[in-house]
């Protein structure tokens, strides 16, 4: 039996000690991992809590990310909880076995640790990883500062393992500016952790050797279609668990997550909308231009997929300008946020001006003052009832100007 | 448990927990290898496979041909797979939570055998990394590769398994090719030199060997290598019928020798000792030609300008026999 971890009320931690804790705390049974910047401590933390007697489960120092993920997808049908941690290049390497994870509705958790992908090379974080992986049918969730990454790594396993959703979860959290800055965490002392996260129910469990069962089977245009909507289905009707998780959490700890989360909305003309770190600076900078007179607001995601289209469409169904700010190259046209938060507006018979900004590539500091630049031109347009500055621009790039559309 | 078979018949008519009624191609030797591993042992057995003409062939949803657990996850993962499940395996006896049915075989001295089954494609090619690190970390499984010397799922292609000479459809025979360029990776040796306990070298013709060896696979502690020669009448282009006489072609031509390779190793893990034994010896070793001639594969290499890559097969072959029995008459 693992020893008890003895925590203080607060702890200093960063993000990277913060999911590794929460790991720890879920009992996994086998943990497949390979190293990568800025994601290498979660798996250091969690083999020095292993050799210190902490943890039960094996860890598995596996030759890449594609055996990492394939282990956990093994482990995960053979029956046990299987979780690991990566960033980038790693992610890259694991999208294969990200489909068939998901298509195989076993509820791995993988911690990922944002960072930017190759070429040219660059370990910092932006959220190209994040936006990769997006499609791959998994549940994903984003924090941040390192309290969030803990909350939500914890949550992920209550949520994925949950019979009806049957679902891998992906926990995010920005390279470096989380996974690498020492916050206060108020984690869960070790029992109350386990109570919450609960034993792991396997479901066809490989080792049950008078029950065989066959994953990973073929299907064709007479199979796959249905395969693949009842996969689409349970994922969208996961919101539900999400929210049933989140609020026990609420209860436990007074910690409060939805899906959309919002700040100073409510009579919001202007909003930033982002995802990661960058929430947290631009509240300051809402705040700001508050002092300015100019009703300012931040809106993000806690939930990436599945996708919050009615709470999207209700947080912003006041506002007359919102800048979608996309941590990722957008490879040839509007970033992910854009799209999205487009189509969402339009289909709520919305029309309030939506820019785009480029942002943060490979670790570019985004800084208050860049992001209240945002919100003048937000100002401007939302007075002018129509967009007066380029749709896509890019924030904090040096060298001439560069705006599309 | 080692279980005791009598004689071939016995043996045939054990209980088939690979079904014979699935999708491959008449005369396939993949059907005969598996069974031949699987009807080794009356233990619980989970399988995992890697993609590949036996995966796609036997587990087509809504139907499976595997009464044993299996699992496909990609190409190039099948060895991680097995590992991963033998180590999930571990964890759940050190926790006392393995299923009740299974707890108690294992109580009885019947703990699950753990076995990869992938192409050489899966294993000379892509699947060489999972494979060569699940050796390494040490895992306890058996990793049978089903060695038809090309990709034959997606039609034909060469491998680094593929033998000089072959014709396949990416390295055709033409006007100016006589077909693979490349001699055969030395897969056996490989995977004995990661240090595994037992390696060895198998055909389905000589199904005894087979089961002797799969059985002490299943007796030691750590990863386990088969490489068992798997006649492919479609891309080796033999009747269905010819299965088992071009198997027996390959092991007394001696271009496909059985033997084994036995690392012995002490209780820190150190081997000390190698050994490599030649399990079979033809009572007349054939000449090469008669192996290619059997197969059309190689029927180009029988024009004028194309003999000399004949000579080279028998003195490659010659060499390569020659190397074992150095290796066994030194004890290494």
């Amino acid at each position: 039996m693992a020893k008890k971890y003895e925590l203080n009320e607060v702890e200093v931690w960063d993000g990277n000690m913060a999911a590794a804790h929460a790991l720890r705390q879920a009992d996994i049974d086998i943990v497949a991992a390979y190293p990568i910047t800025p994601s290498t401590p979660i798996v250091q933390n969690y083999s020095k809590f292993l050799a210190d007697g902490y943890v039960d489960g094996e860890f598995i120092m596996v030759e890449s990310e594609h055996s990492a993920m394939s282990g956990c997808v093994a482990a995960s049908a053979a029956g046990v909880r299987a979780a690991t941690a990566t960033s980038s290049q790693g992610f890259a390497l694991m999208v294969e076995v990200l489909y068939q994870a998901s298509g195989m509705r076993l509820p791995i958790v993988l911690t990922v640790v944002n960072r930017a992908l190759a070429a040219p090379l660059n370990v910092n974080g932006d959220h190209s990883d994040m936006y990769l992986g997006r499609d791959a049918g998994w549940i994903n969730l984003c924090s941040y500062n390192p309290q969030e990454a803990y909350d939500l790594t914890l949550m992920a396993f209550r949520i994925g393992e949950d019979l009806n959703v049957r679902l891998p979860v992906m926990v995010h959290q920005d390279g470096f500016i989380c996974s690498h800055t020492a916050q206060n965490v108020r984690p869960l002392q070790d029992e109350e952790a386990r109570e919450f996260v609960g034993e792991f129910k396997p479901v066809n469990s490989m080792l049950d050797v008078a029950n065989p069962v066959t994953h990973g089977v073929q299907t064709e245009e007479d199979w796959h279609f249905e395969h693949k909507a009842r996969q689409h289905n349970d994922l969208m009707n996961s919101m539900k668990t999400i929210n049933e998780v989140f609020a026990e959490f609420k209860d436990r700890t007074g910690r409060e997550y939805t899906p959309v989360y919002t700040y100073k909305m409510d009579d919001a003309d202007v909003a930033i909308f982002a995802l990661g770190t960058t929430v947290e600076s631009a509240r300051i900078a809402a705040d700001q231009m508050r002092q300015k007179g100019i009703k300012a607001g931040v809106v993000s995601l806690r939930v990436l997929r599945p996708f919050p289209f009615k709470e999207v469409q209700e947080v912003l169904s006041n506002v007359k300008a919102v800048a979608t700010l996309d941590r990722s190259a957008p490879g040839g046209t509007f970033g992910m946020l854009f799209n999205e938060i487009s189509a969402a507006l339009l289909a709520g018979g919305k029309k309030p001006v939506v820019l785009n900004y480029i942002y943060g590539l490979g670790g570019r500091d985004t800084t208050i003052n860049m992001l209240k630049e945002v919100y003048e031109d937000l100002d401007k347009c939302a007075k002018a009832g129509e967009a007066v500055v380029p749709l896509q621009q890019f924030l904090g790039l040096r060298g001439p100007k560069l705006s599309f559309y | 448990m080692v279980k005791k078979i009598k004689n071939l018949k016995e043996f045939s008519l054990s209980n088939d927990r690979f079904e014979g009624a699935n999708l491959m191609c008449p005369g396939c030797a993949h059907n005969i290898i598996v069974r031949e591993v699987l009807n080794a042992t009356d233990d619980p057995i989970i399988v995992a496979t890697a993609t590949g003409c036996l995966e796609v062939c036997t587990a087509v949803y809504p139907k499976t041909s595997w009464d044993v657990s299996w699992l496909h996850i990609g190409f190039e993962n099948a060895a991680v797979a097995a590992a991963t499940i033998s180590a999930a395996y571990e964890v759940m006896k050190k926790k006392g939570k393995l299923p009740p049915a299974t707890q108690k075989m294992v109580d009885e001295g019947r703990e699950p055998k753990i076995v990869a089954f992938a192409g050489d494609g899966g294993t000379y090619d892509i699947g060489f990394q999972s494979l060569s690190g699940a050796f390494e970390r040490g895992h306890n499984f058996m990793y049978v590769c089903l060695d038809n010397e090309v990709y034959a799922n997606t039609g034909g292609q060469r491998s680094s398994s593929t033998p000089i000479g072959a014709s396949t459809t990416t390295s055709p025979a033409g006007s100016v090719s006589y077909g693979e360029k490349m001699m055969k990776k030395s897969m056996v040796e490989i995977m004995a030199d990661h240090g595994a306990p037992y390696v060895a070298q198998v055909s389905p013709s000589k199904w005894k060997d087979l089961v002797k060896k799969v059985q002490k696979g299943f007796e030691v502690n750590g990863p386990v290598y088969i490489n068992a020669q798997s006649a492919c009448t479609t891309e080796w282009k033999h009747a269905p019928e010819d299965t088992i006489e071009v198997s027996d072609l390959g092991v007394d031509s001696c271009v496909w020798p059985l033997y084994e390779i036995i690392n012995e190793r002490d209780e820190h893990g150190i081997i000390y000792s190698t050994k490599l034994n030649i399990t079979y010896r033809p009572k007349k070793k054939i000449p090469v030609e008669e192996y290619l001639a059997a197969q059309p594969r190689f029927r180009h290499l029988f024009k004028p300008e194309n003999r000399h890559i004949i000579d080279l097969w028998q003195k490659a072959v010659d060499a390569r026999w020659e190397y074992l029995q150095k290796r066994e008459e030194a004890g290494v």
